[in-house]
C-alpha cells in the first residue's frame, strides 16, 4: 500500500505536503462561504473547488508518467502556443470573479482558463531548455539578453491585461532559474537595479546616494563588465528615475491608490485601504489560537475582501491564529525548500532549471497573496497556490507539481 | 563555471534556502506583530467594525384625563432609519428607495446633509406605512444602512378638540438642542420631543430615558442581529401625566363651539384652579404633525386666516369690557370705599358729566340710583365711573397689578400671554407720551383703557369670585406645582353682593338669562362686548365675553367658565349660551344625571314648549319669548390678523 502510494506520488514528502494544503485549502473555501447572510456562489464554491481537485489528481497521476523527452519536446510549442493565446487574450479576453476589469480568462465552451496560468508552465520550460543548452554560466548582460527576451514577451502581455501579480510570478521564474544557472548575483542585483532605481526616486537624495552606489560598484569592478554594458546600466537607472515622475501621473487613480494606501492604509479607509484594513483587523483579532473554525466574525459579517479566493489566508489569521498562520507558512516553506533540495539532486540541468522555475514563480505567488493580507505588500489579485479558490489555477499548479516530480525523478 | 557543478549546486541550494527562509520569516513576524503583540487593537477594531449601537426610543408617558381616560398614548409604528455610510452609495440607496416611499429628490439631499453634519443615523421616516415596510423588508439585500424598527407612535384621542392643550410631538431640531432645555445627557438627534402645549411643558417627564441596542452589522450595513455579548439598556418609560382636564367636557366644548366662529373657551375648577377644559377655535389635529407633517398641510394650516395653530384661551388678548368690572367693583369693596348696599351719590341718567366732558353710559335711558349688585346687573358704566374716581388711578392699577393683570397666570404651558394693564401711572407716559389724568380712572373702571387679558386671565378672576376672594394658578396638570396665585382681601359679605350682581345679569330680565337657564343648576356671570380694531371702524363686530360661575342652587360655584366668541357682537346671546351648555355638561356628569343635547331655556323653547322646570325654577318670570338670532352668521371680516385687540375697549 505504502508502495504504491509512493509509487503514485513519485516523490512522496512534496506531493503528500501539497495533498494536504490542498485540502486545507478547500476547507477554508468552505468556512469562506460560511457567512451571516449566504450567498449561493460562495457557499457551495468548496463543492467546485473539490471537483477541480479530483481533475487536478487526475492530471497529475497522467503528466507524472510521460516520458521525460515529451517534456522536452512540448515546451517550445507549448511557449509559442500560450504566448500566442496571451496576445489573443487581450483581444477577445474577459474577466471573471474577483476581477472583473482584467481580461485574463479565455473560455471554451462552458470551461474558462487564464492563459497566463499556462504560460508561467511553457515559460518555465522553455527557458530550463535555453539556459540547460549552454555550457557556460551567463556572465555578462548581453548574455541575459536572449533569456531575458524569453521570459518579457509573456510577462509584457500579462502586464496589458493588466494582471501586475502574475507579471511579478515571471519576474520570480526569471531571477530563480538565472540564478539556478549560476548566473553572479552582482550581475543579476545590476539588472534589477533601474527598477529600484524608479522606487527610490520618490525622494532624489535618497537616489542620488543610491546612483552613486550603483556607479561606484561598477568602476571598483570594471574588468568583469564591457563597458557599454556599464554604460546602459547607469543610463538604465538614469531613465527610470526621470520616468518615475511621469510613470507616477500615469497611472490610474485606483492604481496610486493601491501604492499610498500600502504605505499607509489609513489615508483611504473606505476605499484603497479598506481591503487591508479589513483584513488586518480579522488576522489580528483571530489572535494567538484563532477565532475556531468557521466561525470569524469578520468574514462570517462580509467585511473580509474576496475571502475565498485572495484574501483567504485572512480567513486563516481570523479562524486559527497565529499558530494557523505559522503552521501554514511553515508548509509552505517547506514545500518551497523541498523543490529546491530536488533541484540540488537532479542529475539533469533542465530538471533543476524547471524546479527552480517553479520555485521561483511560487515564491513570489505565496509572498505577495499572504504578505497582502497583512499590509508588507501591496494589494494586487494574485492567488495563494493549492490554497485559493480557482479551478483552473489549482489544476495548472498540480500540472506543475506533476513536471516537478517527473524531472526530478529522471534517472539520467 | 558551470551549472552542473556539484558543488555549485550545493551553495545555490543553500543560498535559495535562506533566500525563502528570510522571505517566510519576515511573513512569520508580521503575523506575529499583527496576532500577538497587538492583537488587542485589532479586536477592538472588529467589534466597533461591526457593532453599532442604536438608539431605542422609550415609550412616551401617557397622559390622562382627571377621570383616568387616555387623552394621549402611543401605538406600534414603524420609523425607517439609515445609517451612515459612504455618501455615494447611501444616495443610491435612497434613490432606489425613492421606488417604494415617497421621498423627493430634495428630501434625499436633506439626509444626506444631516448624514454628514452628524454621521449618526438619520431618520427617513418616523412613521411609515405598513406597504412602505413590508416592501423594504422583502428586499432588504437592495437596501444596505437601511433599518426598520417598531416605535412607539402618538396618538392623540381628543383630536381636534384637544390640539391646543396636549400639543404635539415631533423630532428635535439642532437649535431646540442648543438650547438648555435639551441638555446633552439626555437627548441626542433624531429624538422625538414634545413641541409645544402639555408635550412641551412635561417634556422631561414624558419622554422617559432613551435605550441603546447593540447591533451587529455585516460589511453592507445590513442589521445580522443583536449584538449578544453586551447587554442592551433598555428605555425607561416616560411618566404618565395625569390632567385636570375633562375629556369629553373638552370634546363637548368643540362640538358645542359654532364651527363659523372663533374664540376661546376656558372652564376651571374653583376648587383648586384645576383647568377642566381648554379650548381654542378654531382647533387643528395634533396627529397630523405626528411623523412629520407634510407641507401642504402644513402650509394649509399655517396660512389659514383663521389662524387655527393659534391657541387663543392663553395666546389671544382681548380687551375685557365689562366683564372686568367685576375687577373694579372687587378692588373698590377691597379699598373699602364702597359698601354693597351703598347707592351712587349720581343716578345714572344715560351719561355723567365730569371733568368738562360728558361720559356715557351704553344705555342712553340711563339706570337711575344703583347699588353694586344692581350696578352689575345693569352693567351701569355711570356707577363705575364713580366707583373709580373713589378708587383712584393710582390705586386702582396698584391693586390691578396686585391681583396680576399685567402678569401671567401661570398655567403649566410653555406659552402664555401677560395680561396688557398699565403697571403704573408712569406706564402712561411711556407708552402714550402723556401723563395721565384721574379720567383714566374712569375708563380702566369700566373695562376700558389699554387693558387686554386672555381669556384664561379673566376665567382665573371669576374663580376668585367663585371662591373667597383668592385664586390659585390654573394648572391643566393634576400635581403641577401650584404656581402663586392671588387674593383679594374680601369680606364674605362682599362675594355675596357681587355674585348677587351676577345673579343679575342671568335672572329672569337680565341681559343673559335665556341662554343660560338651566334646569339643575344656577349659572351667575357677566356679559361682555369687546371692542376691537375692526368693530371700531365699523367692519366688524364687537368680541363677545361671557364669564360665568355655576353649581347647584344655593350651594358655592362648582365650575368657572368664560368664554370669548371673536366678533360675536353679544355676549349674552352668542358667548352665554356656550358658558352654561358647558357648565351643564359637567355638572350634570359629576352628580351623575345624563347629559342632554337640549339645555338652555332658550334651546327648549326654540324646540318646544315651555319646560316645566322653568316654571319651577323661575316662578316669578314672565313668559317672554326671547329675542331671535341665537347664533350669528359667520361675520369674519377679511384680513383680520391675529386678534390682539387693546385698544380702544368699550363696556356695555
Amino acid at each position: 500500500m505504502i508502495d504504491l502510494l509512493d509509487r503514485w506520488s513519485v516523490d512522496r514528502p512534496l506531493v503528500l505536503a501539497l495533498f494536504v494544503l490542498s485540502l486545507f485549502g478547500i476547507a477554508l473555501i468552505y468556512s469562506a462561504g460560511q457567512v451571516y447572510i449566504p450567498n449561493p456562489v460562495t457557499a457551495d464554491a468548496w463543492i467546485r473547488q473539490c471537483v477541480w481537485f479530483l481533475i487536478a489528481l487526475i492530471a497529475f497521476s497522467m503528466i507524472a508518467r510521460v516520458p521525460l523527452r515529451w517534456i522536452e519536446w512540448v515546451a517550445g510549442p507549448a511557449y509559442v502556443v500560450s504566448v500566442v493565446l496571451l496576445a489573443v487574450t487581450l483581444v477577445i479576453g474577459e474577466g471573471r470573479g474577483t476581477a472583473t476589469g482584467v481580461k485574463s480568462w479565455l473560455s471554451i465552451g462552458p470551461v474558462g482558463f487564464q492563459p497566463a496560468e499556462v504560460a508561467k508552465l511553457a515559460t518555465i520550460l522553455a527557458l530550463a531548455q535555453l539556459l540547460s543548452a549552454r555550457e557556460s554560466a551567463l556572465m555578462s548582460l548581453r548574455e541575459l539578453v536572449a533569456p531575458g527576451s524569453l521570459v518579457a514577451l509573456p510577462l509584457a502581455l500579462v502586464m496589458l491585461q493588466p494582471d501586475l501579480g502574475t507579471a511579478m510570478a515571471f519576474v520570480g521564474i526569471l531571477f530563480a532559474m538565472l540564478y539556478w544557472a549560476a548566473t553572479p548575483v552582482w550581475l543579476l542585483m545590476l539588472v534589477a537595479s533601474p527598477v529600484l532605481g524608479l522606487f527610490l526616486a520618490y525622494d532624489t537624495r535618497v537616489w542620488s546616494v543610491y546612483i552613486l552606489f550603483v556607479i561606484g560598484f561598477l568602476v571598483l569592478y570594471r574588468y568583469k563588465l564591457f563597458l557599454f554594458e556599464s554604460v546602459a546600466v547607469v543610463l538604465a537607472n538614469f531613465a527610470t528615475a526621470t520616468l518615475s515622475g511621469p510613470l507616477w501621473n500615469s497611472l490610474a487613480p485606483y492604481q496610486r491608490n493601491r501604492i499610498l494606501v500600502y504605505l499607509n492604509p489609513e489615508v483611504d479607509p473606505r476605499g484603497a485601504g479598506y481591503q487591508v484594513i479589513q483584513s488586518k483587523v480579522a488576522v489580528g483579532s483571530g489572535e494567538f489560537w484563532g477565532q475556531g473554525f468557521t466561525s470569524g466574525s469578520q468574514k462570517r459579517l462580509d467585511f473580509l475582501p474576496e475571502q475565498h479566493t485572495d484574501f483567504i489566508f485572512s480567513v486563516v489569521g481570523e479562524e486559527l491564529g497565529f499558530v494557523g498562520t505559522t503552521l501554514a507558512i511553515l508548509a509552505f516553506g517547506y514545500v518551497l525548500t523541498r523543490l529546491v533540495r530536488l533541484a540540488a539532486r537532479a542529475e539533469s540541468p533542465f530538471a533543476g532549471l524547471v524546479l527552480l522555475g517553479i520555485f521561483g514563480a511560487w515564491l513570489v505567488h505565496i509572498f505577495v497573496n499572504i504578505g497582502m493580507t497583512v499590509g508588507v505588500v501591496p494589494i494586487t489579485g494574485i492567488p495563494l497556490p493549492f490554497v485559493s479558490y480557482g479551478g483552473t489555477f489549482l489544476l495548472m499548479s498540480w500540472v506543475a507539481v506533476a513536471i516537478a516530480v517527473r524531472v526530478a525523478h529522471e534517472r539520467a | 563555471m558551470s551549472v552542473h557543478q556539484h558543488h555549485l549546486r550545493a551553495q545555490r541550494a543553500m543560498g535559495a534556502y535562506v533566500v525563502t527562509s528570510l522571505i517566510l520569516g519576515a511573513l512569520v513576524v508580521s503575523f506575529f506583530r499583527i496576532q500577538v503583540l497587538s492583537s488587542e487593537d485589532w479586536v477592538l477594531r472588529a467589534a466597533s467594525n461591526r457593532i453599532r449601537t442604536l438608539p431605542v426610543p422609550a415609550p412616551r408617558g401617557t397622559i390622562y384625563d382627571r377621570n383616568g381616560e387616555i387623552i394621549a398614548d402611543n401605538v406600534p409604528g414603524y420609523s425607517v432609519t439609515v445609517l451612515p455610510g459612504p455618501i455615494d452609495s447611501v444616495r443610491a440607496t435612497l434613490a432606489r428607495m425613492s421606488e417604494h416611499m415617497d421621498l423627493p429628490p430634495e428630501r434625499i439631499e436633506q439626509i444626506v446633509a444631516r448624514l454628514r453634519r452628524f454621521g449618526r443615523e438619520v431618520v427617513i421616516d418616523s412613521d411609515a406605512d405598513f406597504e412602505v415596510v413590508s416592501a423594504l423588508e422583502e428586499r432588504r439585500t437592495d437596501f444596505p444602512g437601511i433599518y426598520v424598527d417598531m416605535r412607539p407612535r402618538r396618538r392623540y384621542l381628543l383630536s381636534e378638540a384637544g390640539g391646543h392643550v396636549t400639543g404635539y410631538v415631533g423630532e428635535v431640531t439642532a437649535s431646540e438642542l442648543a438650547t438648555p432645555t435639551f441638555p446633552d445627557s439626555a437627548y441626542d438627534a433624531g429624538m422625538i420631543v414634545g413641541k409645544i402645549g402639555i408635550e412641551r411643558q412635561y417634556e422631561r417627564a414624558l419622554q422617559g430615558q432613551q435605550g441603546i441596542r447593540y447591533v451587529e452589522f455585516d460589511a453592507r450595513g445590513r442589521i445580522v442581529g443583536d449584538f449578544a455579548g453586551v447587554e442592551t439598556r433598555p428605555a425607561v418609560p416616560g411618566r404618565d401625566l395625569y390632567l385636570n382636564i375633562d375629556m369629553h367636557l373638552q370634546e363637548w366644548v368643540h362640538e358645542i363651539f359654532p364651527d363659523s366662529m372663533s374664540g376661546a373657551l376656558v372652564a376651571l375648577d374653583p376648587e383648586d384652579g384645576g383647568v377642566l377644559a381648554l379650548y381654542s377655535a378654531p382647533g387643528y389635529d395634533p396627529n397630523l404633525f405626528i411623523g412629520g407633517i407634510d407641507d401642504e398641510t402644513w402650509a394649509l394650516l399655517n396660512n389659514d386666516e383663521r389662524k387655527p395653530l393659534f391657541d387663543r384661551a392663553v395666546l389671544g388678548r382681548y380687551a375685557p369690557a365689562s366683564t372686568w368690572k367685576l375687577a373694579s367693583a372687587g378692588i373698590a369693596l377691597d379699598l373699602g370705599v364702597v359698601t354693597p348696599d351703598e347707592v351712587m351719590p349720581e343716578p345714572c341718567t344715560g351719561s355723567w358729566y365730569w371733568g368738562n366732558r360728558s361720559w356715557g353710559c351704553w344705555n342712553r335711558q340711563g339706570h337711575g340710583y344703583n347699588n353694586l349688585a344692581q350696578a352689575i346687573g345693569n352693567s351701569c358704566d355711570v356707577y363705575f365711573y364713580q366707583l373709580g374716581l373713589r378708587v383712584g388711578l393710582g390705586r386702582l392699577i396698584e391693586r390691578s397689578t396686585q391681583i396680576g393683570f399685567d402678569k401671567r397666570c401661570g398655567v403649566d404651558l410653555p406659552q402664555e400671554s401677560r395680561g396688557e394693564f398699565p403697571d403704573a401711572p408712569a406706564w402712561y407716559e411711556r407708552q402714550f407720551g402723556y401723563r395721565p389724568t384721574e379720567g383714566e380712572a374712569l375708563n380702566l373702571a369700566i373695562g376700558q383703557g389699554p387693558n387686554a387679558q386672555t381669556p384664561l386671565k379673566m376665567a382665573q378672576f371669576y374663580v376668585a369670585l367663585a371662591r373667597d376672594g383668592s385664586a390659585p394658578a390654573p394648572s391643566i396638570a393634576r400635581d403641577a406645582p401650584v404656581g402663586s396665585g392671588w387674593e383679594l382681601d374680601l369680606a364674605p359679605e362682599h362675594i355675596a353682593a357681587l355674585r348677587e350682581g351676577l345673579r343679575r345679569v342671568t335672572a329672569p330680565g337680565g341681559t343673559a338669562h335665556f341662554g343660560t337657564a338651566l334646569e339643575y343648576w344656577d349659572v351667575f356671570g357677566k356679559t361682555g362686548t369687546g371692542q376691537n380694531t375692526l368693530s371700531v371702524r365699523g367692519e366688524a363686530k364687537d368680541h363677545a365675553w361671557f364669564a360665568g360661575l355655576a353649581g347647584p342652587p344655593g350651594e358655592p360655584p362648582e365650575i368657572v367658565v368664560v368664554a370669548l366668541v371673536e366678533y360675536g357682537e353679544s355676549g349674552g346671546q352668542v358667548a352665554a349660551p356656550l358658558v352654561a351648555k358647558t357648565a351643564d355638561f359637567y355638572l350634570r356628569r359629576k352628580y351623575g344625571i345624563p347629559t342632554v343635547q337640549v339645555q338652555t331655556y332658550r334651546e327648549h323653547i326654540m324646540t318646544g314648549p315651555v319646560p316645566a322646570w322653568y316654571r319651577e325654577r323661575f316662578p316669578q318670570a314672565r313668559r317672554v319669548a326671547p329675542e331671535p338670532t341665537p347664533i350669528p352668521p359667520p361675520t369674519l371680516p377679511i384680513g383680520s390678523l391675529i386678534p390682539r385687540d387693546t385698544l380702544p375697549a368699550g363696556g356695555r
